[in-house]
C-alpha cells in the first residue's frame, strides 16, 4: 500500500477563486491510501516545495499527487521537488485543477467538486505507480533545415556558426525564397536582394552548411537527437559540381515559350534554366516537362554547346539518407489563388495583378527591368488602385479567403504606393483599406510618410467590383467608408493584396514530423507565448512564415531563436530519455506485428524465443521486444496489441483504468 | 463444376503422406452425427481411410489448427482449405501465427456447406443418417423412405451470401479455381442500419442476451489467437466466466469485434458454431463495411503482409472530417 500525500495549490486565486481548496484537500485526505493533505497558496514557490520534502520525510511518503496547473507547467519542478526528498521523481502525479478545471468554472461548488473527481483519479493513479528510470540517447550533431528562404538561410547559418552541421533541404532550383523575388524592403527601402545575396552566398561557402536544392525530404523517421531523414534530390539533369552557371545551355535552348515561374508567369524562360541571376547554386536546371530531348529524344542542343559536359539527360532522382538530430521547418508561404475572387477581375484582365507581381513588375531585374507599365499594352499607368486584404480577415467569406490578417500587406503596400509616387509623380495612387495596421518598429512613421510626403490616397473601405471596359480602363466601385459615398475610379492597374497561406508543402512535411498544425496549416508552436519557436515534437523547431504570417525582420529574428534552440539542444551530448517506454510481455506476445506496423520510431523488432509449453514441451515463439532508447512513449502499440501485451511504462492500462474508474466511481 | 469427393482427398493426402512431403493430415472427421463434424489430425493412410470425410457439412475452418500443430509436429502437415478457409490462412500468416514453411496447403473447392437446422426444418428431427450425394439424403426416425434435400436450399447463410470461390493461397489445388463473387453479404447490416438506434439496440439486447458465455465463437475464431486472451486474463480488466449483469453480456461480443477488427476475414464461423444462434458475422461485417467505405475495399487474408486501414497509415489517407462525412453517423 502507497502512503500518498496530496497537495493543494491555490495558484493565487487561480485556483482558489472558483475552487474550494480547504474542501478537495480535506475530500482527498479520506481517499484510501492518502496519509497527509493540505492546501498552499503556491505549491511551486520553494515555501511550497519544502512543505511537500517535509511531509515526506514527516509521514513517510511513498507517492506524491498535486492538484495544481496544467503537468506541462510544473510536473518537472514537482519530480525535482520528489526527487532531493528521496522519492523516484514517477511517483508524482498531477491533477490539473486549473486549466481543466478552476479556469473552465465559474461556479465554486461545481469547480469543487470537479477538483475532488480529478485529485481521486490521480490518487488511484499513484497507487499503481512504479519508480522509472530514464535511458540515455546520444545526439546527432547535425540539424537540417527545410526550406531555403530567408528564415531557412537565417537559421542555418547561426547553427552553422555555433560550430554544428547544418543542410538546407530546398525544393526549388535555387535557394532565396519568397525575399529573392522581392523588391525593395520595408520600412528602410533597401533592395531585398542586396541584403539577400551576401546571406545567401554566405550559406552556399560556409564550410558546415550543405545545400540540397531541387530536393524534399522524402521520409522522417527517429526522435530528438536522432532524426533518419531520406532526402529526394530531384534530377536536374545537370551536374552541378561540374556547372559553371555560364549560362550558354539557357541562350541556345529553342524551347523558350515557358512561363517564368520566377518572375510569376509574366515572362518566359527556356526548358533549361536558371531561376536569377545570383541564383545559388548556380547551376542549370532541366525543366522535364518541357524538354524536347527529355520528352521526345530530340534536340541535344545544350549538351552540345555545354563546354564543361555538365548535361547528363540520364541523370535520377537520388536519395540520400542522413542523421539528423533536430530538424528546422521553414517552408515558409505562399500569395493564395485569386481564382475565388472574380469580383477583382484578376482572371479577365492582365491589369489586375498580385502585390508580388507588382513586385517583379518594379524590379530591375524583372520581366520589365524594373520598368513600372502595364502588362497589358505595355504602357505607363496613370492611376494605380491598390486593393488591400484580398482573402485576408475574410469572416463572411472564409470559403474563399482566410480569416487572419496576413500582416504584411498593410506595409508592403505603403512601400509600392510610396516608390510609384516617388518614381512616377504623375501618378495617381489609391489605397483602400478596412484597418492599416503598423505595428513595428518605424513602421507608422513608413506609413505616415506615404499619406503625408507622397500624397498616397488612403481610402477607408473596400473595393466592391473592378470592371475592365473595351478601352482596357478598369471600372473600379468602391466604397468610402469614411465620407459614407460610393466611389467610382477609371484605374489602369490594380493591385491586390492577396493573402498569403502557409506553403502546400507544410501538410504532409507536418504529418511525417508529427508535428502539429493549426487549422490553416500553420505550424504549431510548443507554447505561443513561451515556446514559440519549438514545435510540441520534441527536436523539430519552426522559423518564418510557417509559423504564421511574418515580415522579414520578424522571421530573420524567429530564425534566430530557432537557431539557438537548436544549438542548446545540439550542444548535448547525450539525452535523458523518457522511462514512460512501452514494454511487451512476452509471455502473451503473438509475434503478430500489428505493434510494430504502427510503430512511428521503429522501435519494436522481433526475436524468436524458447518458451515452455503445457505438458512439458517447449516451443519457439516469435515475440516482440521494444528498443527503450528509441520508443517516445506514444502508446500506439498498446492500443494495436489485439492481446494486452504491450503496455506503456507511467501510463499503464491499468493505471488509466483506475483513474477512469476513480471518475465514474 | 464437379463436387470434390472425401476418396479423392484421402488417395492425395495418402500419397504426400507416403513420399513424405507431409508428416500430418488436417481435415475432417465424423461426430457423433453424420451432420456433427469436426477438425481431426490424421498420421497415417489407414487413419485418413478410417474417419477421414468430406462432404455438405465439412464448414469447419481447420486454418486455425495450424497455429497449434505446426508446433507439435517436425516436417510439414497437410491442411485442406476450402476458398473461405484461405482468406483466414493468409490472416494467420500476415500475423506470424505459423510458419508457412511447415505447411503443404492444398486448396478444394466448395459449393457452400449444409445448415443442419434448415435441412432438420425439411426433414424434421430425429436424424439417423445423411448421405450427401448429389443430393443430400436424410434418414430420419420418423421418415418412412430417406428424404431427399437440395444443397442449394439448405446453404449455410454465409454460404448463401459467398464472398469468394477463388482460393487465395495454396501450394496445390485440386479441382477448378473460382472467382470471387460480388454477393450480397452486406445487405443485412444494412437492413440494421436502417434501423433508429432504438431499434437497433433492441435487436441486439434481444440476440445477446441468449448468449451463455460458452466462449465458442471465441474458440474457433481463426483471428482469436492470442496467446493468452484478454478474456482469460485477470489482469486484464474483462476477464469474466459468465455475464454478471445485461451489459457485460453485450460487452463480451462487443470487444470481440473490436479485437478482431480489421483482422476478420469474414469466414462465418462465429455464428456457425453459437449453439444460440447468434447472428454474431454480423457485428464484424458491420466493422468491414465501414472500413470499405470509410477508407476503400480492404479484404482482410487476401493477401499475405497487408495492413488493414485501421492499423495503416499513408499521406494518402483521408482526413478524419473526410470519414465522417462519407459515412452516416447518426448512433
Amino acid at each position: 500500500m502507497q502512503r500518498i500525500g496530496v497537495f493543494v495549490c491555490w495558484c493565487g486565486s487561480n485556483i482558489a477563486g472558483t475552487v474550494d481548496v480547504k474542501a478537495v484537500a480535506q475530500a482527498l485526505g479520506h481517499e484510501p491510501g492518502v496519509v497527509f493533505s493540505t492546501d498552499y497558496q503556491y505549491m511551486c514557490s520553494q515555501a511550497g516545495q519544502d512543505m511537500i520534502k517535509e511531509a515526506v520525510a514527516e509521514h513517510r511518503l511513498t507517492g506524491i499527487v498535486v492538484c495544481s496547473c496544467s503537468p506541462r507547467m510544473h510536473e518537472a519542478t514537482f519530480r525535482k521537488t520528489a526527487q532531493a526528498a528521496g522519492l523516484n521523481p514517477y511517483m508524482v502525479e498531477i491533477a490539473n485543477i486549473r486549466e481543466q478545471c478552476s479556469w473552465v468554472h465559474k461556479d465554486m461548488p461545481v469547480g469543487t467538486e470537479k477538483a475532488i473527481i480529478l485529485g481521486k483519479a490521480a490518487v488511484a493513479k499513484v497507487h499503481l505507480n512504479a519508480p522509472l528510470t530514464p535511458g540515455e540517447s546520444p545526439v546527432t550533431k547535425r540539424a537540417l533545415v527545410i526550406g531555403g528562404g530567408i528564415a531557412g538561410i537565417q537559421t542555418a547559418l547561426d547553427i552553422a556558426d555555433a560550430g554544428f552541421k547544418v543542410d538546407i533541404v530546398e525544393k526549388k532550383p535555387t535557394i532565396g525564397g519568397k525575399m529573392a523575388q522581392l523588391d525593395k524592403t520595408f520600412p528602410t527601402l533597401d533592395c531585398a536582394a542586396c541584403i539577400l545575396t551576401p546571406k545567401m552566398v554566405d550559406a552556399a561557402q560556409h564550410e558546415n552548411i550543405r545545400i540540397f536544392s531541387y530536393s524534399e525530404v522524402h521520409e522522417v523517421k527517429g526522435f530528438v537527437g536522432n532524426f533518419d531523414v531520406t532526402i529526394k534530390k530531384h534530377a536536374r539533369f545537370v551536374k552541378e559540381d561540374i556547372c559553371t552557371g555560364c549560362g550558354a545551355c539557357v541562350e541556345k535552348c529553342p524551347m523558350k515559350k515557358i512561363p517564368n515561374e520566377f518572375n510569376l508567369g509574366m515572362d518566359n524562360r527556356p526548358a533549361i534554366y536558371i531561376p536569377f541571376a545570383q541564383a545559388v547554386p548556380k547551376v542549370a536546371t532541366v525543366d522535364p516537362n518541357h524538354c524536347n530531348m527529355l520528352k521526345n529524344g530530340k534536340c541535344g542542343l545544350c549538351a552540345r554547346v555545354c563546354t564543361a559536359g555538365a548535361i547528363d539527360y540520364t541523370q535520377k532522382d537520388e536519395y540520400i539518407e542522413e542523421k539528423y538530430g533536430a530538424i528546422v521547418v521553414a517552408t515558409g508561404f505562399n500569395p493564395i489563388s485569386m481564382d475565388k475572387f472574380d469580383e477583382f477581375a484578376y482572371n479577365q484582365s492582365k491589369d489586375v495583378i498580385t502585390s508580388l507581381e507588382f513586385e517583379r513588375l518594379t524590379n530591375a531585374a524583372g520581366p520589365t527591368a524594373g520598368k513600372l507599365i502595364r502588362p497589358s499594352d505595355g504602357k505607363h499607368p496613370h492611376t494605380i488602385v491598390f486593393v488591400q486584404c484580398v482573402g485576408s480577415r475574410c469572416e463572411a467569406c472564409a470559403q474563399k479567403g482566410k480569416e487572419y490578417c496576413s500582416k504584411i500587406c498593410c506595409m508592403y503596400t505603403a512601400k509600392h504606393a510610396m516608390l510609384v509616387r516617388d518614381k512616377y509623380p504623375d501618378t495617381e495612387v489609391y489605397v483602400f483599406y478596412i484597418d492599416v495596421r503598423t505595428p513595428g518598429k518605424n513602421f507608422d512613421e513608413f506609413y505616415r510618410r506615404a499619406v503625408e510626403e507622397y500624397g498616397v490616397k488612403y481610402i477607408k473601405g473596400m473595393v466592391g467590383k473592378v470592371t475592365p471596359d473595351e478601352s482596357g480602363v478598369l471600372k473600379v466601385q468602391a466604397s468610402d467608408l469614411l465620407d459614407n459615398k460610393q466611389l467610382h475610379i477609371d484605374a489602369d492597374l490594380v493591385v491586390l493584396a492577396a493573402a498569403i497561406e502557409p506553403d502546400k508543402s507544410a501538410r504532409p512535411l507536418a504529418t511525417m514530423l508529427t508535428a502539429s498544425m493549426d487549422t490553416n496549416d500553420f505550424f504549431t508552436e510548443a507554447h505561443p507565448k513561451l515556446r514559440p519557436v519549438e514545435s510540441p515534437t520534441a527536436g523539430v523547431f519552426l522559423s518564418g512564415a510557417c509559423q504564421g504570417p511574418k515580415d522579414i525582420p520578424e522571421t530573420v529574428s524567429q530564425a534566430g531563436a530557432a537557431a539557438a534552440k537548436v544549438i542548446g539542444l545540439l550542444a548535448k551530448d547525450r539525452l535523458k530519455g523518457n522511462p514512460c517506454v512501452a514494454s511487451s510481455n512476452e509471455l502473451m506476445c503473438n509475434g503478430c506485428s500489428s505493434c510494430a506496423n504502427v510503430c512511428p520510431y521503429g522501435a519494436i523488432t522481433y526475436e524468436e524465443k524458447e518458451f515452455r509449453m503445457p505438458d512439458r514441451t517447449t516451443a519457439i515463439r516469435r515475440v516482440a521486444k521494444v528498443n527503450p532508447a528509441v520508443c517516445q512513449g506514444c502508446g500506439c502499440c498498446t492500443v494495436a496489441c489485439p492481446s494486452g501485451a504491450m503496455d506503456l511504462n507511467g501510463f499503464k492500462n491499468d493505471q488509466i483504468m483506475a483513474e477512469v474508474d476513480a471518475i465514474c466511481k | 463444376m464437379q463436387k470434390v469427393t472425401a476418396s479423392q482427398l484421402i488417395d492425395r493426402a495418402a500419397a504426400l503422406l507416403a513420399d513424405g512431403t507431409v508428416r500430418a493430415v488436417l481435415g475432417w472427421k465424423k461426430g457423433e452425427f453424420d451432420y456433427d463434424i469436426t477438425p481431426a489430425v490424421f498420421e497415417s493412410e489407414e487413419e485418413l481411410k478410417a474417419s477421414f470425410v468430406f462432404n455438405d457439412f465439412c464448414g469447419a475452418n481447420v486454418s486455425k489448427y495450424l497455429v497449434r500443430h505446426t508446433k507439435k509436429i517436425d516436417g510439414k502437415i497437410l491442411v485442406f482449405l476450402k476458398p473461405c478457409d484461405t482468406y483466414s490462412f493468409n490472416q494467420l500468416l500476415t500475423e506470424h501465427r505459423f510458419d508457412r514453411e511447415k505447411v503443404y496447403a492444398v486448396a478444394i473447392p466448395c459449393q457452400g456447406m449444409a445448415d443442419i437446422d434448415r435441412v432438420k426444418a425439411i426433414s424434421g428431427d430425429g436424424i439417423v443418417a445423411i448421405d450427401c450425394g448429389e443430393t443430400i439424403r436424410v434418414t430420419t426416425l420418423y421418415s418412412e423412405a430417406p428424404v431427399s434435400v437440395n444443397l442449394a436450399d439448405v446453404l449455410e447463410e454465409r454460404c448463401a451470401n459467398c464472398k469468394s470461390k477463388k482460393h487465395v493461397a495454396y501450394d496445390e489445388l485440386i479441382g477448378e479455381e473460382g472467382e470471387v463473387l460480388d454477393s450480397a453479404r452486406f445487405d443485412e447490416v444494412a437492413r440494421l442500419e436502417a434501423m433508429t438506434p432504438d431499434e437497433r439496440f433492441a435487436f441486439w439486447q434481444n440476440e445477446l442476451s441468449r448468449c451463455i458465455r460458452c466462449n465458442a465463437c471465441r474458440d474457433v475464431c481463426p483471428a482469436c489467437t492470442c496467446e493468452k486472451c484478454v478474456f482469460d486474463n485477470p489482469q486484464s480488466g474483462v476477464e469474466n466466466k459468465a455475464p454478471a449483469n445485461e451489459f457485460e453480456e453485450k460487452m463480451f461480443h462487443i470487444i470481440r469485434a473490436f479485437h478482431v477488427a480489421g483482422r476478420c476475414t469474414d469466414c462465418g464461423e462465429c455464428s456457425r458454431v453459437c449453439p444460440q444462434n447468434i447472428p454474431l458475422h454480423l457485428l464484424n461485417r458491420k466493422f468491414i463495411k465501414d472500413m470499405n467505405e470509410c477508407y476503400g475495399e480492404y479484404q482482410a487474408g487476401a493477401e499475405v503482409g497487408t495492413l488493414a486501414p485501421l492499423v495503416d497509415y499513408t499521406l494518402d489517407d483521408p482526413e478524419a472530417t473526410d470519414v465522417l462525412t462519407r459515412r452516416d453517423c447518426d448512433a
